[in-house]
């Protein structure tokens, strides 16, 4: 029940984007339906957790680092879900008729319940790291509910902003949750709340206070973290009263009281959390009053009262965390009914400037009394709820001292109600008050009932919680009892007697009705003064944050590939350096080989080929035909230690590295030109020969010392296991076939990704040069030589015969699908050399893409028919077969697989090429229509050839 | 012998590194290539040296083999490395035809300018 509650929200998300198509109304009435569905399920559960039950479940979801999604339901959730849900309906009412026709409004309901869903995930999680992720997902569904108007800048800045500041809280609090769970060693919120004296007595107790503290404040707004709330009001009303008023900025509040009996009770909490709340309390309340904007004086006001909030919590005793408690409701139902008034004048008089307000009392009745009741009630005003909490608020405060003074406190609390008074008086005297003008933007009157249904009720709850108090004790204790761990049973009385808060609030009330009769004088003190402005500094730290960030990337990432390479090269042979001198060189256990002269002279060959190379790379055919030279050389040496399969591969490779390279070469500069100083080459050599004796010499090493080896299991189990001699092919196919399987998609894709590069490349700038461009001084007078094509056509048929041949061998000895694939990619360029790549592709028959899918599926379809017989993936299967005139010989899936890896092998090589010629043909190649460019069989005449 | 190896692999590196820190990419890509050459008889060679020892499974008899781990790790490696080769051609081939020029730093312009 409890999961599936959780999730509601998420799985409606989808249905309002859905549902927008059936019309507004079908849209609100299925962004209602889970939110509904929700409410009712919580409605049920909550008569156990009034009795003081705690309800929970539980998935596993990543049991190895301590995350589980368990969710629990106590009197604090209860509470809090009870409000997200509950809000969360009256402001779906209340967007249906808020949101202009020209808005897309399936888009704001699943944005909306997607917030919703988050939310309620944090007032539910069990797991702190669970809660993590909800918190984050509060933040990133409020950017996106924030920015919904995208056409205006304000919204996206407001976005960015209080993505910017609760994003980077939410990064300080996930720290201080991780500390948190390793003095514990649990992640269970309920296993933490059993544990606070360990929690406090730890060392780590500080860091993680603030780290936690940090995610709170910036959610909800605290000092000095509280510019981003007034910012988000851009976004539309129905979201500042739901996100910015009700349910987001009560997250932070939340957190605290959900940590109060762990976190709570010491010095380091009390003087952070109290003062915190009290600046932001008396700071807001001030800067509220001056505002003109309706929305701003709200917000402030709302950062006003969440500070008094957090301030109680500070307190650390339980009468206070029971005021605390007590106060989010009522805070919740005046202040999301004032947003919603707000959003109704800003709606009918196109309007939310003070100034340009006044007397709307006559035009908008309904609204007038909703406001003015809700407004009273936020003023302290007595027979409304917010009269109660605030009362016990001052009640808390004129017996709390602050830094050895007993009477500060109570003084800037008076003066935080004193301001809350008058800007709450001037909200209702500035806008509804005063003449009727006949200068508004837009002539108002009340709106329709479905837009002012939802604010109304919330009026209804202010007075009715307001006169009969004892109807909020029941959900209040439940959730007071699960902030406080104790049992209490708090009674709520209008009339206490004359109690120093009586006094206060008198005090309160009457000072904040004079400070509003003098607010013209004020106001011009007020601009008169200079002041400091959020919104300014939070800019210049992002520029400033932004230039620097530039800076290092331009210092360290300035274009020069060479550089970072070379600061690469020497970073991994300085690493080297301290392994190496870090741990021992054991002693030697093999013996050396003996050198005949063959090898000696071929080791010769590569070493003179390379520095040939390395001198003359500055005329690149040379040096390509000198890398040839090497491949083969290293082939040669393959062969001599044992390794057949390896030099079968790279004298293959070797052969279709070089054509690529010739082809590439054709559109490159035939030579490097010489711009590198001595000083840079003296340089690059050095780090090269640092880097060349490093590797040597570890090579070295490695080689005259025996090491343990994984292998014997594999030729123990070669013939048995895989049914192949060749063990190596079937380490390949068989015993690391998942990691060949991935090679030859690998392979697939790079394939692709050069077919895909070309066509990139032939529709852009590049096609236009390579047309203007003259090739025509490297082309051969016989380009397609007689000799050529007939000895290409005799051995095509021989190449694919050795060619399958190497194929089927391959499992038992030298060859495979690899080689195979090389071998006939080969066969079958050597047609295009000689006839030319137009003439060879009108008789290609086969897509190359088509061959390359086909491998990778046949060799996914072998391992996955293994299923079929109950055996994990690529698990192979073997017979052998005798048929009459030929050996013996031995069909195994493996083979099948090999299969697979030939025609992707084939399919990616001929594609690369195919990609790479394809080039050629927008050079201004021409098309022979004929193999060769000679045709024998025509008439000669004169001594000359007719071509 | 297998100071011949390791002196090849060391020579293999040292030219395929002071070609990588060239300025075109043709010797940038052969540098590459060399290196390629130098990795995989590097790794290779970690199953130690051995003469007339394949990993082909005789029929009758005892025999003993060389390591056939790294020679399979090997085998797919050279097939990879001439993909990321062909790719690397095709990228360098296509930064030379769309900026006319295969320098691979990009030139600071604003200190050209500037200076």
């Amino acid at each position: 029940m409890l999961i599936i509650m959780a999730l509601l929200p998420f799985l409606g998300a989808l249905l309002p984007s859905l549902m927008i198509r059936a019309g507004r109304n079908a849209c609100a009435i299925f962004t209602a339906l889970p939110t509904f569905l929700a409410l009712v399920i919580l409605l049920i559960l909550s008569p156990s957790v009034m009795r003081g039950e705690v309800l929970q479940a539980e998935l596993a979801w990543l049991p190895q680092i301590g995350l589980s999604a368990s969710f629990f339901l106590d009197g604090l959730g209860l509470l809090f879900a009870g409000m997200i849900l509950g809000v969360g309906l009256l402001i779906t009412l209340y967007a249906r008729f808020y949101l202009s026709g020209e808005d897309p409004m399936g888009q704001f309901y699943t944005f909306l319940l997607l917030f919703q869903g988050a939310m309620l995930g944090i007032v539910l999680s069990d797991n702190i790291l669970l809660l993590l992720v909800f918190w984050e997902l509060t933040s990133l569904s409020s950017f996106l509910l924030i920015g919904y108007w995208k056409h205006l800048p304000e919204g996206r800045q407001g976005a960015r902003m209080a993505l910017a500041v609760t994003g980077s809280g939410g990064l300080a609090m996930i720290a201080g949750m991780l500390i948190l769970g390793n003095i514990v060693g649990s992640y269970n919120l309920t296993d933490i709340l059993q544990a606070g004296d360990a929690i406090r007595a730890s060392d780590w107790y500080l860091p993680a206070l603030i780290l936690i503290l940090l995610g709170a404040f910036t959610k909800s707004a605290q000092f000095p973290f509280h510019f981003w709330l007034p910012q988000a009001m851009a976004a539309p009303t129905p979201v500042s009263a739901y996100l910015h008023s009700a349910t987001m900025v009560k997250a932070g509040v939340f957190l605290m009281a959900r940590m109060w009996p762990v976190l709570s009770g010491t010095d380091a909490w009390f003087n952070i959390v109290t003062t915190t709340g009290l600046i932001t309390m008396v700071l807001g309340a001030l800067i509220a009053l001056f505002k003109n904007d309706l929305k701003a004086l709200l917000a402030y006001s709302t950062v006003s009262q969440l500070g008094l909030m957090t301030m109680l919590l500070g307190f650390g005793t339980q009468v206070a965390a029971v005021a605390a408690v007590f106060h989010i409701i009522n805070h919740l139902t005046f202040k999301a009914a004032l947003f919603m008034t707000a959003g109704i004048v800003d709606h009918e008089t196109h309007t939310r400037d003070i100034r340009r307000l006044g007397g709307l009392r006559h035009l908008m009745p309904v609204t007038f009394v909703i406001a003015t009741i809700s407004a009273l009630s936020m003023a302290g005003i007595p027979f409304l709820n917010g009269f109660l909490s605030k009362e016990m608020m001052l009640e808390e405060a004129s017996h709390t001292g602050l830094f050895g003074s007993p009477s500060a406190l109570p003084i800037l609390a008076t003066i935080g109600a004193l301001l809350s008074v008058a800007y709450s008086f001037r909200f209702v005297v500035h806008v509804f008050l005063g003449p009727v003008r006949d200068d508004y933007p837009h002539k108002p009157h009340d709106p329709p009932f479905g837009m002012w249904a939802a604010p109304a009720l919330l009026a209804c709850l202010v007075v009715l919680i307001g006169v009969a108090p004892f109807l909020a004790e029941g959900i209040v204790t439940a959730a007071a009892n699960a902030v406080t761990g104790a049992d209490l049973h708090p009674h709520f009385k209008i009339w206490h007697g004359f109690t120093p808060a009586l006094w206060m609030s008198v005090v309160a009330v009457v000072s904040g009705a004079i400070l509003l009769l003098q607010y013209g004088m004020l106001d011009r003190v007020w601009e008169a003064l200079p002041r400091p402005e959020a919104k300014t500094i939070f800019d210049h730290l992002v520029a400033a944050v932004v230039a620097g960030a530039r800076r290092v990337t331009e210092i360290t990432h300035n274009g020069a590939i060479s550089r970072y390479l070379a600061i690469f090269t020497i970073a991994s042979v300085a690493l080297g350096w301290v392994a190496y001198s870090g741990g021992g060189l054991g002693p030697r256990t093999r013996d050396l080989l003996a050198v005949p002269l063959v090898v000696a002279v071929g080791w010769l060959m590569l070493i003179v080929a390379t520095g040939y190379v390395v001198v003359n790379h500055h005329h690149r055919f040379r040096a390509l035909v000198l890398i040839g030279v090497i491949g083969l050389t290293v082939s040669a040496g393959f062969v001599y230690l044992s390794a057949p399969d390896l030099a079968l591969t790279q004298i293959s490779v070797e052969t279709v590295t070089i054509m690529l390279l010739l082809l590439a070469l054709h559109f490159l500069p035939k030579v490097t030109p010489r711009e590198s100083s001595l000083a840079l080459r003296l340089r690059d050599g050095a780090i090269a020969t640092v880097a060349g004796l490093g590797v040597g010499g570890l090579a070295y090493a490695f080689l005259l010392r025996d090491t343990d080896t994984i292998s014997d299991y594999f030729i123990a189990n070669s013939y048995e296991g895989g049914g192949g001699t060749n063990v190596v092919n079937v380490i390949l196919v068989d015993f690391r076939g998942f990691d060949t399987y991935g090679e030859i998609i690998v392979l697939g894709i790079a394939g692709f990704l050069i077919f895909s590069l070309m066509h990139a490349l032939l529709d852009g700038p590049a096609a236009k040069r390579l047309r203007a461009r003259d090739y025509s001084q490297d082309r051969s007078h016989d380009r397609h030589p007689l000799m050529m094509v007939v000895v290409t056509r005799v051995l095509m048929p021989i190449a694919m015969v050795v060619g399958i041949y190497i194929f089927l061998r391959g499992h038992n000895a030298p060859g495979g699908g690899f080689v195979a694939g090389l071998v006939v990619a080969i066969a079958l360029l050597m047609q295009y050399m000689a006839s030319g790549f137009a003439w060879t592709q009108a008789r290609k028959r086969i897509e190359y893409h088509t061959l390359i899918g086909m491998g990778v599926v046949i060799a996914g379809l072998t391992g996955a028919g293994a299923w079929l017989f109950g055996q994990p993936f690529l698990t192979s299967a073997y017979t052998y077969v005798h048929i009459a005139p030929v050996e013996e010989f031995e069909l195994a899936t493996a083979m099948l697989f090999d299969l697979g890896v030939f025609l992707t092998v084939l399919g990616a090589v001929m594609l690369m090429l195919y990609s790479l010629s394809r080039i050629a043909r927008f050079a201004g190649e021409t098309v022979n229509m004929e193999p060769m460019d000679y045709d024998p069989s025509e008439h000669v005449d004169d001594g000359k050839v007719k071509v | 012998m297998e100071f011949l190896v390791a002196s090849a692999v060391g020579v293999l590196t040292a030219g395929g590194v002071y070609l990588l820190l060239r300025l075109r990419t043709f010797p940038v890509i052969l540098g590459i290539a060399l290196l390629s050459y130098a990795v995989n008889v590097f790794l290779f060679a970690s199953g130690r040296l051995a003469i007339d020892k394949s990993p082909i499974l005789a029929k009758y008899g005892e025999a003993s083999y060389t390591d056939p781990l790294p020679q399979a790790l090997v085998l797919t490696a050279i097939v990879i490395s001439f993909g990321m080769t062909a790719v690397l051609v095709m990228i360098g081939l296509g930064a030379y035809l769309e900026a006319d020029s295969d320098r691979i730093d990009i030139e600071d312009t604003e200190e050209d300018t500037g200076a």
